[in-house]
C-alpha cells in the first residue's frame, strides 16, 4: 500500500471512530449524576421549580435523552459543537480561544522533552556503566517517579518564591499590555517552568526508552557486521543502531501526541495557565455537557490523528514496515 | 544616642501609618482573585459568588448596608417607608448615566425589579410576591406598594438581590440570550474592558461616575488562579492584592498574616452572614429520631472543629439564625460537647448501629476534614458514620433528591430571617429538586404559622419577640444539626485602604478603596 491508501482507510476508518467515541461520551457525561441547570442553580445560593425548569428549557434539557442525542450528532456532522449555555457562548469559540494556549504549552513541552529525551538516552547508552550514566539514569527515574503535581508546587516555590527569577502564574503579564518582541520574551518566561514541568516526566521516558533500546540494538549482528566494514563509533551509532532503536520512542512519542490537547490539566492548573485542560476539567465540574464533549472530541480527534501521523513516520523511519504489508 | 534616633524615627512611621487624616489618594490598580472563573458578568442573570465579586462593580442598586446592616444611599440618595409598612418612596440620584452613556431613570429600576428580575432571578421573586405594584412618578422617584407589611424587604435592595440592570439593552429582548450580556453595562464605579477567559477580568474607572471623587482606583484586575496553593503564592509573590475570603485553605491564613505590610479582616460578611449545618434527613433512617439528631449535636466537639479545622475562624453556632442577622437570640437550649449524654439518648431511642452517611461539601480540603471530624465524633459515642464524597455537581443531585443520612452545607441569611432562614425550616418549602430549601424534611405546621406570622409583623420588637420564640423552639427539635457561623476572612496589603466598608465586602469594595503609595 502506499501511504496514500493508508491514510485514505486510515481517515475513513477515523471518522466512524470519533463518531462512536461521541456517541460514548455523550452517555458517559449524562449518566454522570447532576446536571447543568442545578449546578447553575446550585450556585446561585437560592433557586426555585421555576428557575430550574425555566433553565432546563433553556439548555434543551427538558426533551428526552433521544432527542438531545440526535440533536447532538446532527450538530456534529455539521461540524457544528454546539452551544454553552453556561458560559454563553459557541463551544468551537470555547475551544478556539483556548487552544493557541494549550499548543504552546505541550508542543514546546514535546519537544523539548523528545530532543532531551533522545540526547540523553543516545549519550548514556554510549556511556553505558560509567558514572555520567548512571547520573542520567537516576536522575531519570527521580523524575520518572515524581507526581507532577508537587514538582510543579516545588519549582513555583523555588524559582518563584524564593528566587524570584521566573514567574509563577499566567501565560502573560497581565495589564503590561506589551507588544512585539517584548511581549514574545514575556510569553516565553511565563512558559519556561510549566513547559519544562510537563516536560521533564516525558524527557524521563524517552530516555529510559532510548537508553535501553540502543543497548539491545547495539548487541544485534549487523552492528558488528558494520564493525568489522571499519565504520567509525559515531556513523555506527547514529546510522545504523539509532535508525532502529528510535521505533519504539516513535510509539511513545506518538501516544504523548495524541495528549497535547487534553494532557496537561494539572500543570495548567498549578500555573494557572489559561489552556483546555482547565477549560475541561471546570466544564466537567460544572456539567457543561456541550463544552466538555466538545473537548473530549477534540481531543480524540487529535489522538486519532497522531496515531496515523505516527504510522506514517514509522514507514520513514524503517521502510520494512510498508514493504511487509 | 544612636538608638534614640532610631527609636525617634520609627515612632514618626508608625504615626504616618497609623494617621487617621491621611488623605485619599488618587490612581493605581488592585489586583484582586477570584475563584473559580465566574460562568457570566451578567448580574441580573447570574448571582453566584464570583459573579457578585466582579460585577459588583459594574452594577449597582438603590441601597448599600454598612456592617450593622443600616441602610445607605446606593443609587437612591434618600428613601421613605410609611407607617404602615406598606409604601416604599425612593429619590434617585441625580445626573447617573449608564457606561454607555444614555441616562439612568426611574424607569430602569421599574423594568429591572418588575420586568427582569422577576423572570431571572429566584431570590427576589419571593420577595417579590409581596409587592403589588413598583412606579416611577417622575425619572427621579421609584414607589414600591406592598400588599401586606414584610419587615425584610428593606434588605431586598442589596445589589446581588437586585441589580439594577439597563431598560434600554434589555427591553423586549430574550435576556439569557442576549448578546449584550457579554460586555456588561451598568452604573457602577468600574466599567467592563476585558475578560481573557482562564486568566483575568479588567475593569477601568468610570470616569463619570455621580459621586465626586470615586472611584480612586484607576483599574482593577481580577485574577484567576485555579489552584488555592498557588493563590496563596501569588500573593506572597505580590502578583495580587488581595484575597477574598475563601480564596486559600484556612491554614495557610496564619502564615499569610505574618507577613509584612499584611492585614485580615473578618468583616464584610454582615450580609450574606454564612451559616454552616448538616442536614438531618428528618423523613427515614436513625436521623428522622429527635432523640438521635440531639445525640448527634451532644457528640459533637464544634468549638474543637472551629479552632483546629477552621483555624479559629468563625462562631460555634446556637441556632438557625446567625449573631450578625437581624433577631438572632440566644435564649436557646445550648448542645455542649457532651458525649455522655449522647451515648445516653442513642440508648434510649434504642440505636442498634444502623450506619449513616455523611455527605461533606465538596469545597476543598477545609470540608473534608470537617466530615472526618465529625465522623470521629459520632464514632466515639457509637454511632457508626461514614463519608460519601462526591462533586459539587453530585452533591447537588443527592441533596435535593434526598438521598443522604448527614450532608453538609451552608445557606446565606441576607440580613433578615425572613429572607435566609425559615426557606430551610417551613413546610411549603419540602420541594424535591432544588437544594436551596427545607432538604431536611422537616415539618412543624405550629412552627410554619409563627415564621410566617413574624415575616409580616410590622414592629421591629414584635417580630424579635416573634424570632426568640421560634429560636427556642426549634432548637430543640433539632432538624438540623448547627456546625457554625462561618467567617471568610479577607487577606490584602494593608496599603489598601477602605476596602472593606460595607456588609457585602469586597463585593463592592473597590468603589471606595483606595491604595497609599
Amino acid at each position: 500500500m502506499t501511504i496514500f491508501a493508508v491514510i485514505v482507510s486510515r481517515l475513513s476508518k477515523a471518522i466512524l471512530t470519533l463518531l462512536a467515541i461521541a456517541i460514548l461520551n455523550f452517555f458517559l457525561i449524562h449518566a454522570a449524576p447532576g446536571d447543568p441547570a442545578v449546578v447553575l442553580a446550585g450556585e446561585a445560593g437560592a433557586a426555585d421549580e421555576q428557575m430550574i425548569e425555566q433553565l432546563r428549557e433553556r439548555f434543551g434539557l427538558d426533551q428526552p435523552l433521544y432527542v438531545q442525542l440526535g440533536k447532538y450528532v446532527a450538530g456534529i456532522v455539521q461540524l457544528d459543537l454546539g452551544y454553552s449555555f453556561r458560559q454563553g457562548a459557541p463551544v468551537a469559540e470555547l475551544i478556539a480561544d483556548r487552544l493557541p494556549a494549550t499548543l504552546l504549552l505541550t508542543l514546546t513541552a514535546f519537544v523539548v522533552s523528545l530532543v532531551m529525551g533522545i540526547v540523553f538516552g543516545v549519550s548514556a547508552a554510549a556511556r553505558v556503566g560509567k558514572p555520567s550514566d548512571s547520573v542520567l539514569t537516576t536522575l531519570a527515574l527521580l523524575f520518572y517517579a515524581t507526581p507532577l503535581y508537587w514538582l510543579a508546587l516545588m519549582a513555583v516555590l523555588v524559582f518563584s518564591v524564593w528566587l524570584g527569577w521566573l514567574p509563577g502564574f499566567g501565560y502573560e503579564t497581565v495589564g503590561a499590555n506589551y507588544t512585539g518582541f517584548t511581549r514574545v520574551l514575556d510569553i516565553l518566561s511565563h512558559l519556561i517552568l510549566p513547559a519544562l514541568t510537563l516536560g521533564l516526566f516525558f524527557t524521563a521516558v524517552y530516555m529510559r526508552m532510548a537508553r535501553a533500546s540502543m543497548l539491545e540494538v547495539s548487541q544485534l549482528d549487523f552492528v558488528k557486521t558494520a564493525k568489522a566494514k571499519g565504520l567509525s563509533d559515531a556513523v555506527i551509532r547514529r546510522r545504523h543502531i539509532l535508525r532502529n532503536a528510535i521505533l519504539p520512542v516513535v510509539t511513545l512519542a506518538g501516544l504523548q501526541a495524541g495528549q497535547l490537547v487534553g494532557g496537561a490539566v494539572l500543570t495548567e492548573t498549578v500555573f494557572a495557565w489559561p489552556g483546555i485542560g482547565r477549560l475541561m476539567f471546570e466544564s466537567l465540574a460544572a456539567r457543561d455537557y456541550n463544552t466538555i464533549l466538545g473537548v473530549f472530541l477534540v481531543s480524540a480527534a487529535m489522538v486519532i490523528l497522531f496515531n496515523i501521523v505516527t504510522d506514517i513516520v514509522y514507514r520513514i523511519v524503517d521502510p520494512r514496515i510498508g514493504a511487509r504489508s | 544616642m544612636k538608638y534614640l534616633k532610631l527609636k525617634a524615627t520609627t515612632f514618626l512611621i508608625a504615626a504616618t501609618l497609623a494617621s487617621p487624616l491621611a488623605a485619599q489618594e488618587a490612581g493605581g490598580r488592585l489586583d484582586i482573585v477570584v475563584q473559580p472563573e465566574p460562568p457570566g458578568l451578567m448580574l441580573g442573570l447570574v448571582q453566584n459568588g464570583p459573579t457578585q465579586l466582579v460585577a459588583g462593580d459594574i452594577y449597582e442598586s438603590l441601597l448599600r448596608y454598612d456592617g450593622d446592616l443600616t441602610p445607605m444611599p446606593g443609587l437612591a440618595k434618600s428613601w421613605e417607608i410609611s407607617d404602615d409598612g406598606l409604601t416604599y418612596t425612593f429619590k434617585l440620584n441625580e445626573g447617573v448615566t449608564w457606561h454607555d452613556g444614555e441616562p439612568f431613570s426611574a424607569d430602569d429600576v421599574v423594568f429591572s425589579a418588575d420586568v427582569f428580575l422577576r423572570e431571572t432571578h429566584a431570590r427576589l421573586r419571593a420577595s417579590l410576591a409581596y409587592v403589588e405594584s413598583i412606579t416611577a412618578p417622575d425619572p427621579l422617584t421609584v414607589v414600591f406598594k406592598l400588599k401586606e407589611p414584610f419587615g425584610p424587604f428593606i434588605n431586598a435592595f442589596e445589589n446581588g438581590t437586585m441589580p439594577i440592570v439597563p431598560k434600554h439593552i434589555y427591553e423586549g429582548t430574550d435576556f439569557a440570550n442576549n448578546p449584550a450580556n457579554a460586555t456588561p453595562i451598568g452604573t457602577g464605579p468600574f466599567k467592563f474592558d476585558e475578560w481573557v477567559k482562564g486568566s483575568h477580568i479588567h475593569l477601568v474607572k468610570n470616569e463619570d461616575y455621580y459621586v465626586d471623587g470615586l472611584p480612586y482606583l484607576d483599574e482593577v484586575f481580577y485574577r484567576v488562579i485555579p489552584d488555592a496553593a498557588a493563590r496563596a503564592v501569588a500573593f506572597e509573590t505580590g502578583e495580587v492584592d488581595v484575597l477574598p475570603g475563601g480564596s486559600v485553605e484556612n491554614w495557610d491564613i496564619p502564615r499569610l498574616a505574618e507577613m509584612d505590610g499584611v492585614c485580615v479582616t473578618e468583616k464584610g460578611w454582615e450580609f450574606l452572614a454564612p451559616l454552616a449545618w448538616m442536614w438531618m434527613n428528618n423523613r427515614e433512617g436513625p436521623t428522622a429520631n429527635v432523640k438521635f439528631r440531639q445525640a448527634v449535636m451532644y457528640a459533637m466537639d464544634r468549638k474543637f472543629m472551629r479552632d483546629v479545622v477552621w483555624n479559629g475562624f468563625g462562631t460555634v453556632a446556637t441556632g438557625p439564625i446567625a449573631s450578625s442577622t437581624n433577631f438572632y437570640s440566644d435564649d436557646v437550649t445550648i448542645y455542649d460537647h457532651n458525649p455522655d449524654k449522647a451515648k445516653e439518648l442513642l440508648a434510649e431511642m434504642g440505636y442498634d448501629g444502623e450506619p449513616v452517611r455523611i455527605l461533606p461539601l465538596p469545597y476543598g480540603e477545609t470540608w473534608q476534614r470537617w466530615a472526618e471530624a465529625v465522623r470521629q465524633n459520632l464514632s466515639e459515642v457509637g454511632i457508626n458514620a461514614e463519608i460519601d464524597s462526591s462533586d459539587v455537581a453530585g452533591w447537588n443531585e443527592k441533596t435535593s433528591q434526598w438521598d443522604y443520612d448527614l450532608a453538609f452545607t451552608y445557606l446565606y441569611q441576607y440580613g433578615d430571617p425572613a429572607l435566609g432562614v425559615s426557606r430551610n425550616y417551613t413546610a411549603d418549602r419540602i420541594k424535591k429538586g432544588s437544594p436551596w430549601n427545607n432538604v431536611e424534611g422537616y415539618n412543624n405546621p405550629e412552627l410554619d404559622k409563627k415564621w410566617a406570622a413574624a415575616a409580616t409583623m410590622v414592629k421591629p420588637m414584635e417580630r424579635a419577640d416573634a424570632y426568640a420564640e421560634i429560636q427556642k423552639e426549634i432548637v430543640d427539635d433539632v432538624p438540623v444539626a448547627w456546625m457554625q457561623e462561618l467567617t471568610f476572612p479577607t487577606i490584602y496589603r494593608c496599603n489598601v485602604n477602605d476596602l472593606v466598608t460595607t456588609a457585602i465586602g469586597i463585593n463592592d469594595g473597590p468603589r471606595n478603596a483606595w491604595i497609599e503609595k
